[in-house]
């Protein structure tokens, strides 16, 4: 059965992977809409960074974010002149590094789906005195509802299922930055097979079921491509 | 009397647009050209759609562009009605919802009751709780010209709204539009390759080729003109407007006069004194030197010459004059010559057949 520790780190996971995933929709937007209209010669740039983590051992992003971070980073410096400390082995540091983690599972549907509304809807949406953002809003998210929809699960569930970069960053401190994954590992590591099995069988159905109501729920929605 | 002043530079390298044009501020003025003449472009700076980087354009006394002093109205500020060549209604919206995009976000809502003149017009009442998926194409874009005119706009531009249907579907749309015509108060800007469409619609006619207006003025002139190579093409015709005077039912005719002279024709279902839009194409024009005292053709006008112009294959293309009426006719340089045919002479002319566009 799951222990108090168990249902601790359900909680924490929780946690991270929702914040996580509000500040990726709140960042990824924006930056998947420039991506997709942008012909900015730094596009590729931009698209390869966010696109890093797809290709990276997590250990190695890990790596950096701690040293970048630390009391001696660039990042450490400016929280530590901030007054805020610095971010690894925090609850803190565990979501900024999930985020960075986590963000082309975000970026790269909202990328696809509006670069798949094109053009002549939002310039319809001109002729009818809509200001850009009133465009955005009312055209632009029910037309890439899809993609909004990938974008949220796919970055919650990624967030829920790593492991390497928060060993790294967060570490393994009970209730501050001790998720489901690394739980999994100590439990392991403790050989203590049975409680494994409960998190670790949990985490598999939670995927699966997560990933089943997303792609069933994709298959029944309208395109988003305009009509001609 | 007000006018619409526009001035467009704009150079992408292997095309550029540079035109100065003032046009009137009603009817339908249709900008004709083949595609890549740049009518499309101009109408999307005109939108603002477009930011040529040298611009001047005034409309009802309001400058919308004017690079000189930095100003340009975005889209979404210019009160214009905008229709697109392939409808572009939201997907994700009803007929009725997309017919209120715009109409929720002008100020002044005067155009509620209009709206309701708009779905009558364009016969478009019944499909109001569809989405645009479930709509045939013509019936697409009758709900994309009603959407544009429920914002109740100061100018509508048009981008070619029929090219992308059927003859069946276009046959559908055309008679709204000749409507649209009689009824609307705002001038409109067409964009069309189709002379059948400029025949029926326009006005004023601007004619462009290779980012270059060839020539503006209103329609039956423009279209007399012989030194345009629209006067050449097989399918070249004059526009005549007529009223109808009499109807003679024992021969199934119909006759109609304009300026003066009378013409007459395939029995019109029509009351007397209702304005018709005659199309003479100039292959069925033909000229004789004296009025000829036993003819089959019924349509016979006293007329001066007022050009000749060589055409095509022995061809030669004639302007006319029939009153205050240009006409064109194609004959062949032999006639012309047997003929002694020259600018200034008086002829007749034998009008064999005509087609009714209204």
């Amino acid at each position: 059965m799951l222990t108090t520790a168990d249902l601790d780190t359900l909680l924490l996971t929780f946690q991270v992977a929702s914040i996580a995933t509000v500040l990726m929709l709140l960042f990824g937007t924006p930056l998947a809409w420039w991506l997709a209209r942008t012909h900015s010669t730094w596009k590729g740039i931009i698209n390869a960074v966010v696109a890093l983590p797809l290709v990276l051992p997590p250990t190695v992003l890990g790596f950096y974010l701690l040293v970048l971070m630390g009391p001696a980073g660039v990042v450490g410096q400016f929280t530590q002149w901030l007054g805020i400390g610095t971010l690894p082995f925090t609850f803190a540091g565990l979501v900024v590094a999930s985020v960075l983690y986590s963000l082309p599972f975000v970026v790269q549907p909202l990328q696809t789906a509006f670069a798949a509304i094109g053009e002549q809807p939002l310039e319809a949406a001109a002729t009818l005195r809509a200001s850009p953002w009133d465009t955005f809003f009312s055209v632009v998210v029910p037309l890439a509802k899809p993609g909004f929809m990938t974008a949220t699960i796919l970055g919650f569930a990624h967030t829920v299922g790593e492991f390497g970069v928060v060993l790294m960053v967060g570490g393994n401190i009970p209730d501050k930055t001790r998720v489901v994954s690394v739980q999994i590992y100590n439990h392991v590591e403790a050989l203590e097979y049975s409680e494994a099995h409960w998190l670790a069988g949990g985490l598999l159905v939670f995927s699966f079921s997560v990933l089943l109501v997303l792609y069933t729920a994709l298959k029944s929605q309208p395109s988003a491509h305009p009509l001609k | 009397m007000t006018n619409i002043l526009a001035r467009f530079r704009l150079d992408y390298g292997d095309f550029n647009l540079d035109v100065g044009l003032q046009l009137p501020a009603t009817g339908i003025t249709v900008l004709f050209g083949h595609s890549g003449s740049g009518k499309t472009t101009l109408l999307r700076c005109i939108a603002g759609l477009q930011h040529a980087p040298q611009g001047f354009l005034e409309i009802n006394g309001k400058v919308w562009q004017d690079s000189g002093r930095g100003i340009f109205l975005p889209t979404h500020k210019r009160p214009l009605g905008y229709v697109f060549q392939e409808a572009n209604l939201f997907p994700h919206l009803t007929v009725s919802e997309n017919l209120h995009y715009g109409l929720k976000r002008i100020k002044h809502n005067s155009g509620a009751v209009k709206l309701d003149q708009t779905l009558d017009l364009l016969g478009i009442g019944h499909l109001l709780d569809r989405r645009p998926a479930h709509l045939s194409g013509g019936e697409r874009q009758r709900v994309a010209i009603a959407r544009a005119l429920a914002l109740n706009p100061e100018i509508l531009l048009m981008d070619e709204p029929l090219a992308s249907l059927d003859f069946k579907r276009k046959q559908e749309i055309l008679p709204f539009l000749s409507r649209l015509h009689e009824q609307l108060a705002i001038p409109v800007l067409y964009v069309t390759h189709s002379q059948q469409e400029v025949a029926q619609l326009a006005d004023f006619l601007v004619i462009m080729e290779e980012g270059r207006t060839l020539a503006t003025g209103p329609l039956s002139e423009t279209l007399s003109r012989i030194d345009l190579p629209l006067a050449q093409d097989k399918q070249a015709a004059t526009v005549w407007q007529v009223t109808i005077t009499e109807q003679e039912t024992d021969y199934q005719l119909t006759h109609v006069a304009f300026a003066g002279h009378s013409l007459s024709l395939p029995m019109v279902d029509a009351a007397i004194g209702t304005p018709l839009r005659l199309q003479i194409y100039a292959r069925d024009v033909s000229i004789t030197l004296e009025a000829p005292a036993a003819t089959s053709i019924l349509n016979v006008l006293p007329a001066t010459i007022s050009g000749i112009a060589d055409g095509h294959s022995g061809q030669c293309v004639v302007s006319v004059q029939v009153g205050k009426q240009p006409l064109l006719a194609h004959i062949t340089r032999k006639s012309v010559l047997l003929l002694g045919l020259q600018v200034g002479m008086a002829v007749y002319v034998q009008i064999k057949g005509t087609s009714i566009l209204n």
